[in-house]
């Protein structure tokens, strides 16, 4: 066996997929396997595919009837990009099959139920346009695909239903006409244009609140970001008014027709939506990014309109691709750049598309963010001579158009855009982007490129952005990330908090003692005090400095070093922070060494966090405060915030979870006990020793129940801070503005009001529990109407 | 039976964050335990740095998957200084399975570098194994690579004791 980590042919770890195609040894593992691949690249054309397997299957059917079925309805699921080869294939089973396309249709009935219940609304879209396509394959009878779509419909006739319960059923709908309108008007015209007129009523009177809060960009132009269900029906209304002629979904039942036609339909049973449940998690509503039309690739195939059927399609199936592959960046970039069709199209500028439209998307994007750098990494590695260049091109077109671009993607761009370049040597036309010197620093172009700028020498070194920028660009280059001793240089030595500085900074070189250490601190005049007869304990701002300064700047040489600190000294600290007062300070002191190194700053705050010397409301309270305004604006300030949100909503499920195995143990034990037993002489000693850890398991529950209430109180009150200093903060601004008659919109103001927003989007799910507390404390009536639009606009997101 | 429950090995692939053939010949106890600890662990071995490589660059990249716990970074058992390897700790498996699948094979310092299922880190791994005090690898590689010592020692002693042109 090699004793070599890696051979260096390989690029991770699909190098064992070409190892692990042996044959597989159940026939059931064969069917999965064929079922599954049929569509793939192959020598033999795709009909003489589906028409070789269709009679494999039928051959199969009298033995492994349960298992096709089970295979076939998960792949309708989980491969909607393959969806037309997979009701082909039903298709063919079912003219050779009559009562197996039947028990296939109940099914997949069974299966929406399901997915239904589960909350699984993504997947029950795939299972309602594959049910459809069935009936171009004429499997399913078109009137009773008709009536369901009506039952969907009436939906919007419920009254005390959120909205995006009745969005769905409508989008549900429109999202099938590609496939099956023209099927679907040729049976049933008056029904489907009753239908239609319905769901057009319900998108005139649907309320919209949401949809500022979820655009990247503000502007109108060049591309409108329009609401899904908006541009979906517009989409849908042009492909009706060009009769449904739709030319771009592959469909091979076409080839097949002859077959087809001579098969017997079966009628979808009566399907009624499920009704509303509270606790029903309905999709949340969505803006579709645009960032090409056909101006933007010029030569080759025409790219489809935005309000084009083609263009859902597209997007549709990449989308899906994505979601299908993306933990395999190679796999995912060899099927984007395969999809079937790809000559009529620009492929490339589509792919770019989707792929920053997910990584854009409002609240979240559907993936880890770093998957989507990798990813294009590895679509410019299979297509060297096209991808980079519409790739750059994307690039500067979203630099252009940063005025109007959403905070919180700028944050992502900036991220992604570091994140690349540091895998490119960071060669950029730097020169390209001079037009940002010209103007003030906080303008969202300056300022972007600062951002990068930093985040690049945080994955390479200093000299290396000096080297690398034009000396025009001074200004945006960030600071040497030194520490800042104020004890260190000529004009520290005068400073009150000097002598004993250089006091500790011996007793700890010499090693001594937290005891002997917190003597010497004792020393330390205290500037909030006028006598010396205190005992010291109170608050003294002038002993954390000198301590924590002196400490930080003998482990400045790395994270580990200074991590290293905290954690020798963490009785100290303890003792110095034991104040709120205390808390703030120590996260003053850390600022104020480590100002030029961000980076530094955030470690050393989690790790703080972690090892409980400040609590988050401090990091809150601390990074609102006025010391750290002119920071404000800075993407550091606000990755800390985040961090330390995330710290806490993490720290409340971990005892969730000890609280919930502790419920499940108890109840476990008490099954155990209720359940007869054979008798013994040993029958009481187990009773009691049974009854002891029952005792032990209750007492542990309340203690974890008290442990739960204190966390989520404490939770609460973090979002509490937050959103309390927002509101202050806003409103002395746009107090100020009226009374100065001066325009609000200053580049802070956007800021401040999207990273107001962005708290919202980032952990809506948890923010949801505390919604009666935000609204009855924090966001009533008396608001101003600008803050209180963005609560309104979240509120709206699940309505 | 549930149709939901069905999960289709074809489509669950995940070949990124599968255990490699590497087994650490060092590992106190047998080939199975080393198996089960590289299965549930949230540590990476991180290759292929170079010895300029800073604790501070390998947090910035490694975070972007996740929360990470801590980075020991790789030694040179004599000289004491980086050695072109690291771990990297996170917090849950789920953050090294993602650096596993978007970190492993991309570019840290212009370097593609490596990540691999670490049992744990223990008191003594960070120091390299090869005879000189570095890498095994840098050992015996023929290559020269100016981030990693220029000639692999084999090769430097070879280069030294040629000797040089006269005239």
């Amino acid at each position: 066996m090699s004793r070599r980590r890696h051979s260096d042919e390989n690029d991770g770890g699909q190098a064992h997929k070409r190892r692990r195609t042996s044959e597989p040894i159940e026939i059931e593992d064969r069917l999965e396997s064929l079922i599954c691949r049929v569509g793939e690249k192959s020598t033999s054309s795709l009909e003489s595919n589906l028409e070789g397997l269709a009679g494999v299957l039928e051959a199969d059917l009298p033995n492994y009837k349960n298992k096709i079925l089970r295979i076939l309805c998960a792949v309708a699921r989980l491969l909607p990009e393959k969806l037309t080869v997979y009701t082909t294939l039903v298709g063919l089973l079912n003219a050779r099959n009559y009562n197996f396309g039947g028990e296939f249709v109940e099914a997949m009935i069974r299966q929406l139920k399901e997915t239904l219940k589960n909350n699984l609304y993504n997947e029950a879209v795939y299972l309602v346009r594959f049910l459809s396509d069935l009936v171009n394959c004429h499997v399913i009878a078109a009137p009773s695909m008709v009536v369901m779509f009506e039952n969907f419909v009436s939906v919007t006739q419920e009254e005390d239903v959120p909205q995006v319960r009745s969005d769905w059923f409508v989008y549900v709908v429109l999202s099938c006409l590609p496939w099956v309108g023209k099927e679907l008007y040729e049976k049933k015209d008056v029904e489907m244009d009753r239908l239609l007129s319905q769901i057009e009523g319900y998108l005139k009177r649907r309320v919209k609140t949401h949809v500022p809060m979820l655009q990247v960009w503000t502007a109108e132009k060049p591309h409108p970001q329009e609401e899904y269900l908006d541009c979906l029906w517009a989409q849908i209304q042009k492909l009706k008014k060009d009769r449904w002629q739709e030319r771009h979904i592959l469909r091979p039942y076409i080839a097949f027709d002859s077959v087809l036609c001579e098969a017997l339909q079966h009628n979808l049973p009566p399907f009624t939506p499920p009704g509303h449940m509270p606790d029903a998690q309905y999709p949340i509503p969505r803006v579709i990014f645009r960032m090409f039309d056909y101006t933007d690739a010029p030569e080759g195939p025409v790219m489809p309109g935005s309000h084009s059927a083609e263009r859902f399609v597209i997007e549709e199936n990449l989308h899906c691709i994505i979601k299908t592959h993306w933990r395999e960046r190679k796999t995912c970039a060899a099927q984007l750049l395969s999809y079937p069709g790809k000559n009529k199209i620009p492929l490339n500028y589509h792919i770019v598309e989707v792929i920053f439209g997910e990584l854009f998307q409002l609240p979240l994007p559907p993936h880890i963010d770093v998957m989507y750098t990798t990813l294009l990494i590895e679509l410019c590695k299979l297509q060297p001579g096209s991808l980079p260049q519409v790739l750059a091109q994307a690039t500067e077109m979203l630099y252009m158009r940063l005025d109007t671009m959403n905070t919180t993607c700028i944050d992502r761009f900036i991220n992604w855009f570091s994140h690349h370049l540091s895998n490119f040597q960071f060669r950029w036309s730097w020169d390209d982007w001079a037009d940002c010197l010209t103007l003030d620093l906080e303008k969202p172009k300056p300022k972007f490129v600062k951002e990068v700028l930093e985040k690049s020498m945080r994955l390479s070194y200093h000299q290396r952005i000096v080297d690398l920028v034009p000396p025009t660009f001074s200004a945006l280059i960030p600071a040497e990330p030194i520490f800042s001793f104020k004890y260190g240089d000529e004009s520290g030595t005068s400073l009150p908090g000097y002598p004993v500085s250089i006091t500790v900074s011996n007793a700890i070189k010499n090693r001594a003692s937290n005891e002997e250490i917190l003597a010497i601190l004792k020393e330390v005049p205290n500037p909030n005090q006028e006598d010396d007869d205190d005992e010291g304990e109170s608050f003294n701002p002038l002993k954390i400095d000198v301590f924590l300064q002196t400490l930080l700047h003998l482990a400045a040489k790395s994270f580990s070093h200074s991590f290293s600190a905290l954690g020798k000294f963490h009785e100290i600290l303890k003792n110095l922070t034991e104040s709120d007062d205390g808390k703030l300070h120590i996260l003053k002191v850390v600022y104020e060494v480590w100002r030029n190194h961000p980076q530094m700053i955030a470690v050393l705050v989690d790790k703080m966090i972690r090892t409980q010397i400040v609590d988050c409301a401090a990091v809150a309270n601390w990074l609102f405060s006025q010391d750290m305004a002119h920071e404000f604006t800075r993407l550091f300030i606000w990755e800390i915030l985040h961090s330390t949100i995330r710290k806490m909503n993490k720290h409340v499920q971990k005892i969730q979870n000890e609280l919930e195995e502790a419920k499940d143990k108890l109840e476990k034990q008490q099954h155990k006990r209720v359940a007869p037993r054979d008798s013994g002489d040993d029958e009481d000693m187990e009773k009691n020793s049974e009854e002891d850890e029952e005792g032990q398991l209750e007492e542990q529950i309340e203690r974890l129940q008290e442990k739960v209430e204190s966390a989520q109180s404490e939770q609460k009150n973090l979002f509490l801070v937050i959103f309390q200093r927002f509101i202050m903060l806003l409103t002395e601004h746009l107090v100020r503005c009226e009374t100065g008659s001066v325009d609000i919109s200053t580049p802070w103001y956007k800021n401040c009001i999207e990273r107001l927003q962005q708290i919202f989007l980032m952990h809506h799910g948890t923010i949801q529990q505390y919604m009666g507390t935000l609204e009855n404390l924090l966001f009533t009536a008396e608001l101003d109407h600008h803050i209180l639009a963005v609560y309104q606009q979240f509120c709206a997101l699940q309505l | 039976s549930s149709t939901m429950s069905v999960k289709l090995n074809a489509l669950n692939s995940d070949s990124y964050i599968e255990v490699s053939q590497y087994r650490d010949q060092h590992f106190k106890g047998n080939r199975y335990e080393q198996e089960k600890l590289l299965k549930q662990s949230n540590t990476l071995y991180v290759g292929n740095l170079s010895f300029y490589t800073t604790e501070e660059q390998v947090h910035e990249l490694f975070s972007k998957c996740g929360d990470v716990k801590r980075i020991i970074i790789g030694l040179d058992k004599v000289k004491k200084t980086a050695c072109g390897f690291c771990f990297v700790e996170y917090y849950t498996r789920g953050d090294a399975e993602n650096a596993m699948r978007f970190v492993n094979g991309t570019r840290l310092d212009d370097r593609i570098i490596r990540t691999d299922w670490d049992a744990g880190f223990k008191e003594g791994r960070q120091y390299g194994r090869g005879k000189s005090g570095g890498q095994v690898r840098d050992e015996y590689r023929q290559d020269y690579d100016p981030a990693r010592g220029g000639y692999g020692k084999l090769a430097q002693q070879h280069r030294s004791t040629e000797r040089p042109n006269s005239f």
